[in-house]
Order: structure tokens, then C-alpha cells, then sequence
């Protein structure tokens, strides 16, 4: 019972165990599964959804999956807007078709040839033109094939049907795999916080002596601790102006967030990319600058370094003496930011661009070799593995 | 334990989707974990379980310091070594300096208690995982007495998460899960009413409005909460704000009174206050 359901959950990329499935069974069994899809729908959510990152993935998985069930139960619907609906057949359906299948039968069968033609959709790899905006085959991503989340599953009726509780796709900011927006981004500095409580264990537990001290009998036992505050080290290196302006409120929120949590933190900014001087405070950035030398010398080795930029420029302005926008320089960006490198082994660069598109931005493409690979998007699941690099 | 269900009570107001989580539960005994935004009652859950079912409720409130240790037993060492230097008999029993923790506390109760574990993230990361075996199969072992303590009812154990760590994998398969959401404002105003039953439905409709106006200012810091809410409505009949105070002459951008209770910190009053200004500005020049 139920375990296609629980497969389709487990190749949709959610982590539920057997224990879960059993747990949900138990619950039925009971008796406590309700009276209609909806209350099964939060049981189910209930029992098998352990975080609300999940939540999104899950509306969706069940969606596809019990999407005939709602056909046959009328007591539960909503009205999804008609020129919604028109539209969507607008853009799926050429002038002609349309006028063609309005001659046949009207509004009903206008839906018909569009529902007919989302389920081709969801069929072919590659699409033609026709295509909505999807990336990748896999109905489940995070572009999967409807983003509005409304869904034209119900048909066959005179009615206007429903939108169900789960298609309202409520907790979709709540997935891990998209932007940082406000929320998000509370969630993502807090895993920041984990990355910083740890050093060397260096202070006296006295509690912890006492208590191992009287078990020995009396003989002395210490016990150390390491320090609870943040012991680490952070370089932060800003790429402001520019194409960097439409990320402006992610990166400060970042920056505000990050200057509570840490004991070191040191913050540069540049422009585009890395050259011979950062500067602090961007109203002096012409005539106050700290050379990479004074930097590497200022901030010893144990820094940790973190970029934030979309590394979105002309390659020229990395790999060529004299690329850079505001100035001559005489040594390419490339090898200024290698002796960075050099200095600083543990270093991350974070992307506010999302990593679909780095690939179409050489400029891109190369910091991510320079950095070895060590670049990871602006988004909660990516600070998450770029905090995990740098330990 | 099968005859009364969970339902919102004369003091606090539940959605279907939470009650059924509940129910399910307290069925078939296991425990069940709450996150949601700060302020939006989950530790008033447990307490309301407690009442709607007339179960007796233990809390146990974690600090960043606690192990999963003390939950269970402490053993009192240090007056242990005391008493036998001053020569108190009651030294040769180790049970007398066994301190029982919450959950033991828990386990022992006669009938089937309610057992808060309150912000179990604040705790080290290894905390939940030392609690794996108890929220199981609801028993433990104490070392120092050799015994084997299992609980006589099985506690409704009710988890709650401010999401500040990730817990772990093996504790959460053993759990039910809920995410409390933001109420929309039809629960708001149930939520209110519960709270403030006598209050004029025409100053609720303008303080509710008032509230999600601030809630969807983009830029704030802090969205202020439930709890915030109510503490603001208690204000105002405390001061007797007129209505008229509440209404918002120029769109969207009058600041509220009194709204040091919704707004916390001083970044967000000045994003109010620029917004006003940038309103008042615009509005005289277009006139």
C-alpha cells in the first residue's frame, strides 16, 4: 500500500525511510486518515516531511502523483481563473489551432487540446519553441514544468475546478534550492554560526573537573573546553558596482549578518575583479587603498577567504595585462588573484548568479578554475557546502 | 486516551493541519516535532495539549549548556564526597544522590504525562542523537543503580525548533513533523479574538490591517510575530487609542501607534520612517 508513492517520494530527491512509511500506515490503521484527500494530505505531510525546506518538494511530488484523485471529490474546490486559463492556451496553442478548436466545441474542448498538449510536454526532452521555460528533464527540479503551481488536472466538467492545498505551492520559498531572499537568508547565516563555534580546546571546564575529579575519587582530572564564540578568522573580499548592483541587498544583508557573528571579520571591496589594491569604504576608493601585499602581510595565513561576485565581466579584464576597467595594471587579474591564493589555503568564492548560468559566462568559467572549483551559489544549500569547504 | 482529541481550545486557536498532526501523535505514541517562525505559540502548544486533554505537563526548556544527561539523572558526586566526610549514613546508598531528571520525572508519572523538550537546537549539535534510545523504546538504564527504568505510560512528547542547527537524520525518522505557518488573517482574527473577546470588531479589522501593512513593508529586519500582535492590542485598550489614530490617512505608509511593540529594532523604524517621509514628499508634490 502506497509504496509507488513512496518510491516517487524517495526518486523525487526526498530522504524518507521505511520507518516513516510504516508510521503513516500505522496512523491509517488507526483510523486517523480522515475523511478526504485533504486531511490525508496532512497526515501524509505529517508522517513522511521532516523539514520544511521539503515541504515545497513534497507538495509537488504529491500533486503529480494524485492528481486524478481529486476528480471525483466536488466538495473542496476553489475556481481557477478563466483568463488565466486563456492565456496559458495562448501561449501553447497557435492563433489557428485555437480558432480551429473553438469552432469544435467551445471552451471545453479548448482545454482539452491544452491539457492534451501539457501532457505531450511532459514527455519530450528537449522541447520546440513551445517549450514554458523548463530546464533540465526531471518533472521535480527546481524550474520544474509548472511554475505557477496551478495545475488544469481537473477537466471534464461544465465547472471552473480547483486549485488544491497543495498546488498552492505555499511553502516554496521555504526551499533550499532557491535564492536567498529575507527569510532564507537568516536560515543560511545560521549554518554560519555552526561553522564558527569550533577552535582549539582551550579553556578549563570547571564543572566538568569538579564532577571527574570526585568520581577519581579525589585525584584530579581536568577537563578542557573549546571557546563557544566564534574563534575564526574571516577575510571577506565584496565585488561592488556594476552588474554586482542588482545583488546589493543579498550581499549586504550577508555582510551585516556575517560582521555580528564573527570575531575577525575584515571586509574588502574591489571592482569586477581582483588587482593590485581593496579598498575599505567605497567614497575613498581612489585615494584610500590597501595593496595585496599589505593584506596578505596584515591578515595572516589562518584568514579564511571568501569572495562574494557574479564574476561576470570581459575575459580580457582577467586574463590580460590592462583588462581591468578603472585602471591600467601591469600583471593580469589572474595572477593578483593566484597570489591571494597562494597565501590563503582555505578560500571560497560565492556566486549570487544562480549555477545555471555559469557555464554561459566565460568570465565565470574561469574564476571558477582559478578557485579550483571552489565556487558555490548565493543560495542556502551552497553556503552550506562552501562553509563545509572551508573548514 | 483514544476519547479526547486535540482540538483548539477557549484559549488557543489550531488549524486542521496541526490537529491532525496532533491527534496522530498521541495514537500511536510518538513524538512529534514543531518548528515554525519565532512567536507563532508552539511552545503554547505543548501547554494547550496538556489542558485540551487534561494531561499533567512537564517542560523541560533547553539551554546551549544542557546534555541529554540531565534529562534522565544527575548524579550528585560532590555531595556524595561531602557527606562521607562528614560521616552521614545515608552515604552507602547511591540512590540518595541520584537527581531525576525531566524525563525521568516523565516516565515515572501515573497516568500519561505531556513532556515539553523546548528548543532542542539550542543545545550542542550531538544532543538529540543521546536521545535517540529514550524517544524509542521510552526506557534507559542507570549505571549507578543498575536499574532499568521504562516508562509506565508513554509520554506525548512534544519537540519544538528554532531552526538554528540541523538535527539529525536518525532523530527525525522517529518523529512527527509540523511547520507552524504565519497565520493568514482569517486565523488572525480568530487567533485575536480568543485573546481579547470583548474587543470592537471595527478596532480589530483596522489593528489587523495596520499589522499586515507593517508585516509586508519589504526590507524589514524583523516581521514582527503573533505574540508581538497581541502585545500591541493590549496596549492600545491599555492607552485607548481611537480609532480614528489607526486608520491610515496616506496610503500605506503611516506609522502605526505605538509601534515600538511591533517594530524591535532601530533599522526597520528608520526604514518606516523614510518611507513616510518619501510618501509625504511625493504626495505634496504631485498635489
Amino acid at each position: 500500500m502506497l509504496i509507488p508513492f513512496f518510491y516517487q517520494l524517495r526518486d523525487g530527491g526526498m530522504k524518507t525511510s521505511i520507518t516513516e512509511l510504516l508510521m503513516l500506515l500505522e496512523v491509517m490503521e488507526k483510523g486517523l486518515a480522515g475523511q478526504s484527500v485533504d486531511d490525508f494530505y496532512y497526515l501524509s505531510r505529517a508522517c513522511l516531511v521532516k523539514d520544511e525546506s521539503q515541504l515545497d518538494r513534497f507538495d509537488r511530488i504529491f500533486a503529480a502523483y494524485f492528481r486524478g484523485v481529486e476528480d471525483s471529490l466536488s466538495d473542496l474546490i476553489q475556481d481557477v481563473p478563466e483568463d488565466w486559463l486563456r492565456r496559458q492556451a495562448e501561449l501553447l496553442l497557435s492563433e489557428e489551432e485555437r480558432a480551429e478548436i473553438e469552432a469544435m466545441g467551445g471552451f471545453e474542448e479548448l482545454m482539452q487540446a491544452l491539457r492534451e498538449r501539457l501532457d505531450e510536454q511532459e514527455e519530450r526532452h528537449e522541447g520546440g519553441s513551445r517549450w514554458i521555460g523548463t530546464a533540465g528533464t526531471s518533472p521535480f527540479g527546481a524550474y520544474g514544468y509548472n511554475p505557477e503551481g496551478v495545475r488544469i488536472g481537473q477537466t471534464g466538467s461544465r465547472n471552473r475546478r480547483a486549485v488544491k492545498v497543495w498546488d498552492r505551492r505555499e511553502y516554496r520559498n521555504l526551499d533550499d534550492s532557491i535564492e536567498l531572499g529575507t527569510r532564507n537568508i537568516k536560515i543560511a547565516l545560521r549554518r554560519l554560526r555552526k561553522f564558527a563555534r569550533e577552535g582549539a580546546a582551550d579553556q578549563l571546564d570547571l564543572q566538568d573537573t569538579i564532577d571527574k575529579t570526585a568520581r577519581n575519587a579525589g585525584m584530579l582530572d581536568i577537563r578542557m573546553v573549546p571557546e563557544r564564540h566564534n574563534a575564526v578568522k574571516v577575510l571577506l573580499c565584496l565585488d561592488i558596482g556594476g552588474s554586482m548592483d542588482d545583488h546589493v541587498r543579498v550581499c549586504e544583508e550577508l555582510f551585516s549578518a556575517a560582521s555580528s557573528e564573527f570575531k575577525h571579520l575584515e571586509y574588502l571591496y574591489f571592482h569586477n575583479f581582483i588587482y593590485e589594491s581593496m579598498w575599505r569604504d567605497n567614497r575613498r576608493r581612489h585615494s584610500e587603498r590597501m595593496s595585496i601585499f599589505d593584506i596578505t602581510h596584515k591578515y595572516g595565513a589562518d584568514y579564511k577567504l571568501i569572495f562574494v561576485g557574479d564574476a561576470t565581466m570581459s575575459p580580457y579584464e582577467i586574463a590580460y595585462a590592462g583588462g581591468s576597467v578603472e585602471h591600467w595594471n601591469d600583471e593580469p587579474g589572474a595572477v593578483w588573484i593566484k597570489r591571494l591564493l597562494n597565501t590563503y589555503s582555505k578560500a571560497i568564492w560565492l556566486n549570487p548568479e544562480p549555477r545555471q548560468r555559469w557555464d554561459y559566462t566565460p568570465s565565470t568559467k574561469m574564476t571558477r578554475e582559478i578557485m579550483g572549483n571552489r565556487m558555490y551559489p548565493l543560495t542556502v544549500a551552497g553556503l552550506d557546502d562552501g562553509i563545509k569547504a572551508l573548514h | 486516551m483514544a476519547d479526547s482529541k486535540f482540538q483548539s481550545t477557549s484559549t488557543y486557536v489550531t488549524t486542521n493541519d496541526l490537529t491532525l498532526a496532533v491527534n496522530a501523535a498521541v495514537t500511536i505514541a510518538r513524538p512529534i516535532l514543531i518548528k515554525g517562525e519565532p512567536g507563532t505559540g508552539k511552545t503554547q502548544l505543548a501547554i494547550e495539549i496538556a489542558k485540551s486533554l487534561g494531561k499533567p505537563l512537564y517542560e523541560w526548556h533547553i539551554k546551549s549548556t544542557t546534555k541529554a544527561q540531565q534529562g534522565l539523572y544527575e548524579y550528585d558526586a560532590v555531595a556524595r564526597l561531602r557527606d562521607s566526610q562528614l560521616g552521614d549514613d545515608r552515604v552507602h546508598d547511591i540512590s540518595n544522590y541520584i537527581v531525576h531528571g525531566k524525563i525521568w520525572e516523565a516516565f515515572e508519572c501515573d497516568e500519561q504525562p505531556v513532556l515539553l523538550i523546548d528548543e532542542i537546537d539550542k543545545a550542542d549539535i550531538e544532543f538529540p542523537n543521546d536521545l535517540l534510545l529514550e524517544l524509542d523504546r521510552m526506557e534507559f538504564f542507570v549505571y549507578e543503580t543498575k536499574q532499568l527504568i521504562k516508562a509506565v505510560n508513554r509520554p506525548i512528547i512534544v519537540i519544538t525548533s528554532n531552526n538554528e542547527k540541523e538535527l539529525p537524520d536518525a532523530f527525525l525518522r522517529r518523529c512527527f513533523f509540523h511547520y507552524i505557518k504565519f497565520p493568514d488573517q482569517e486565523t488572525m482574527r480568530k487567533i485575536v479574538d480568543v485573546h481579547f473577546p470583548k474587543l470592537k470588531k471595527s478596532l480589530l479589522a483596522e489593528a489587523l490591517n495596520a499589522f499586515y501593512r507593517v508585516r509586508d513593508m519589504p526590507g524589514l529586519k524583523k516581521k514582527p510575530s503573533t505574540s508581538e500582535l497581541l502585545d500591541w492590542i493590549k496596549l492600545l485598550l491599555a492607552e485607548d487609542i481611537p480609532l480614528e489614530a489607526l486608520r491610515a490617512k496616506d496610503s500605506r505608509t503611516a506609522i502605526p501607534p505605538l509601534y515600538g511593540a511591533l517594530l524591535k529594532n532601530e533599522q526597520d523604524v528608520h526604514l518606516f520612517e523614510q518611507l513616510v517621509f518619501l510618501d509625504r514628499r511625493s504626495g505634496t508634490t504631485s498635489r
